[in-house]
């Protein structure tokens, strides 16, 4: 177990022109579950493969456990890496897969043996042990590859995007299992995922990243809650949330554009007032939305209905306001239909404010943590 | 009931007819490959082993009739034949061992990216398996091996030494280097095919997992190379087991007999002795130990395969 330190790290791939990794600054506590989620192509890999030292960092430093690694091969980092494609060796059984690093370290075959049998029985792989990889099923592949991290009892867990070649439920099974597993042994573990959902429910810190920048590292609840800018409260939570262009009038009493008027509060008010700015970009997540009657609300929104998902335990409608369509949550007993006009309503202080260039999020705006619903 | 049943059997007999058709479109597509084999492999073999019972010399045309196993007791009491029997063993093994070692340290030396300039190395590396196994021989005996213009002769003498004549000193080092040279590539191209094809994260998980690079090809990469290497070695030993142009324009099979191989063995009881009788014994033997050998590679090494793979 170790706390692993970012500090200032960058990669520039040879020839690249662009740093792939830039500025990545983050310092693990002991035994933490870190995830790194972004948009594919952001540099989550590359930041991994940088701290097993797959990739040589070019700028920067970093540190496992107190020692600066720069310089040290993977096999001399005790650092064990779930790989997306599994990486298991075809040639070997289970048990010789996960045995390989021990074997490589010369332990006793006793001691060998019973780390594997232990291992197997965490993830309840034992019947599999004698079997070649392929003979396994993905999900099963999945639980060797863990267990071949998890016998060595390395230092530092990295996992990139293991979960993603299964399907869906099973997914959702290993995400859970995962962080299981993590509670039971402590080790610190950074994790990739693409997907905001897996990021959410795993992982004690996020760092949401973008074009190899970090744009936020906090808690899941802290992300949803004070996203730092219009990217990070796009990416967290699903459906994402709805952006629109607005025109700020009467000194921040309201916001307003084609087919929306939107009434603020006394915090939102005084943020706009110190802002100074004609426009900005108002956020609403679809969850916060709900279907309203036109006269009564401050806060409205009209438009036409132009899609209708619904999911059972609740109903998704796109709505055109403006040229903006806007997801809006509803409740499955609201009947409504395509090419219907609704208005769609929003309590003022669920409103999030950013900058209409620097889309950084305007400070001082509290997103009271009470479900509208 | 009725017409159901007529039109059913009816539907059987299509499906027969179908069956039958099909069969017959399948002999048609198969039958020249078929009677090709048969001509070019079964027709000649019949007349060698019905050769190799006769007595059938070039030079005695009256000496007719059945010989029963005299020519393969001729043959068999032939210290030449031991020495061509060992002589083709050596050579098939040497050379064997030899390509693979080599054509191993090219593969990962050329599927290594950090290798300067590995594409055209690589490209010259594979040619001299293109060059026709005659040339091959005559560049080795003239241009390289020759005692008195050969290039290794030069080099000797810039040495300071006296120069070897390689092919009389040392015949079957010699043969066994010329053949290598030949077949390297062929090992080097089929290896670094299926290097290339061995996946990256693999050799990363190797490292991670504690393995540093001869512990990562030894234990990883190695063993996912089992079944090209079966190849190489099954399509090395056939062809290394009748190597003949190499030596008919090096060492003639000699001195002596020191690279007298079975088909030069053979070649030189049927145009040399003009005895067609004892060469098709000695022919037959060919056929036997290539069949030995076979076997016994195939044993071997898909014995490995199915530990490894
Ligand atoms: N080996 C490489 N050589 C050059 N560029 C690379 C290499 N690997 C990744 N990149 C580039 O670095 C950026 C980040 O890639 P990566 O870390 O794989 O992203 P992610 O894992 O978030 O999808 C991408 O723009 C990608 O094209
Ligand atoms: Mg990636």
């Amino acid at each position: 177990m170790a706390v692993v330190e970012l500090s200032n790290v960058g990669k520039r791939y040879p020839g690249a022109e662009s740093l792939a990794v830039e500025d990545f600054n983050l310092t693990s506590e002991d035994g933490e579950f870190v995830v790194l989620v972004g948009p594919s192509g952001c540099g989550k890999t590359t930041t991994m493969r940088m701290i097993a030292g797959l990739e040589e960092h070019t700028e920067g430093a970093i540190k496992i456990g107190g020692r600066d690694v720069t310089g040290v091969a993977p096999k001399d980092r005790d650092i064990a890496m779930v790989f997306q494609s599994y990486a298991l060796y075809p040639h070997m059984t289970v048990r010789d897969n996960m045995a390989f690093s021990l074997k490589l370290k010369k332990y006793a075959k006793s001691d060998i043996k019973k780390r594997v049998d232990d291992a197997a029985a965490v993830l309840g792989i034992e019947p599999l042990l004698d079997r070649k990889p392929r003979a396994l099923s993905g999900g099963q592949r999945q639980r060797v590859a863990l267990g071949r991290a998890i016998v060595r009892q390395p230092q530092v867990f990295l996992m990139d995007e293991p979960l993603s070649n299964l399907d869906a439920k099973l997914r959702v099974d290993m995400r859970a299992e995962i962080v299981k597993l993590h509670r039971k042994l402590g080790v610190t573990t950074f994790y990739v995922t693409h997907d905001q959902t897996e990021a959410m429910t795993m992982g004690q810190r996020i760092a949401v990243m973008k074009d190899g920048l970090v744009q936020q590292i906090d808690s899941p609840n802290t992300l949803y809650q004070h996203p730092a800018n219009l990217f990070v409260a796009g990416f967290i939570g699903t459906p994402s949330m709805n952006f629109l262009t607005a025109e700020v009038s009467d000194n921040g009493q309201a916001l307003s554009g084609p087919d929306f008027q939107l009434a603020t509060d006394g915090p939102r008010r005084s943020v706009l007032a110190d802002h100074g700015q004609t426009q900005v970009w108002a956020g609403i997540r679809p969850e916060h939305l709900h279907l309203s009657d036109s006269e009564s609300a401050d806060n409205r929104m009209q438009g036409q209905v132009e899609v209708v998902e619904p999911l059972g335990a609740m109903t998704m409608i796109q709505v055109l306001i403006g040229d903006t369509r806007v997801t809006a949550q509803i409740k499955p007993h609201q009947m409504v239909a395509m090419g219907d006009t609704v208005t769609l309503g929003c309590p003022s202080d669920k409103l999030y404010l950013f900058d209409k260039d620097s889309e950084m999020t305007l400070h001082g705006i509290d997103i009271g943590q009470s479900d509208a619903h | 009931m009725a017409t159901r049943a007529i039109r059913s059997t009816v539907k059987t007999r299509q499906r027969q007819l179908g069956k039958a058709s099909q069969g017959m479109i399948s002999f048609l597509l198969i039958g020249p490959a078929v009677v090709y084999l048969f001509v070019w492999m079964l027709v000649p073999l019949a007349m060698t082993i019905y050769y190799s019972f006769r007595n059938y010399n070039l030079i005695r045309p009256t000496f007719t009739g059945w010989a029963g196993i005299a020519n393969y007791a001729n043959v068999l009491a032939d210290p030449d034949f031991l020495s061509a029997f060992i002589n083709t063993l050596v050579l098939v093994v040497a050379s064997l061992i030899l390509t693979i070692l080599f054509g191993l340290f090219f593969a990962v030396l050329y599927n290594n990216e950090h290798v300067f300039g590995r594409n055209i190395l690589r490209t010259f590396a594979a040619s001299p398996f293109f060059i026709m196994p005659v040339v091959t021989g005559l560049i080795w005996s003239n241009l390289m091996m020759n005692p008195s213009f050969g290039l290794l002769a030069a080099l000797w003498r810039g040495l300071g030494l006296v120069p070897i004549d390689f092919l009389a000193q040392f015949p079957m080092p010699s043969l066994v280097g010329i053949v290598t040279w030949q077949w390297t590539p062929f090992a080097m191209l089929v290896l670094l095919a299926s290097l290339s094809g061995v996946p990256e994260d693999l050799k990363e998980a190797a490292g991670l997992d504690g393995a540093g690079a001869w512990k990562t090809f030894r234990h990883i990469v190695l063993p996912q190379l089992g079944r090209p290497l079966y190849a190489v070695v099954m399509l090395e030993s056939i062809f290394f087991l009748v190597i003949f142009g190499q030596i008919y324009v090096t060492t003639s099979g000699g001195p002596g007999t020191a690279t007298t191989n079975l088909p030069y063995y053979i070649y030189l009881q049927a145009f040399s002795a003009y005895n067609i009788g004892a060469a098709s014994a000695g022919a037959i033997f060919a056929v036997i130990l290539a069949n030995i050998v076979a076997i016994f590679l195939v044993r071997m090494i898909y014995s490995n395969i199915q530990e490894e793979a």
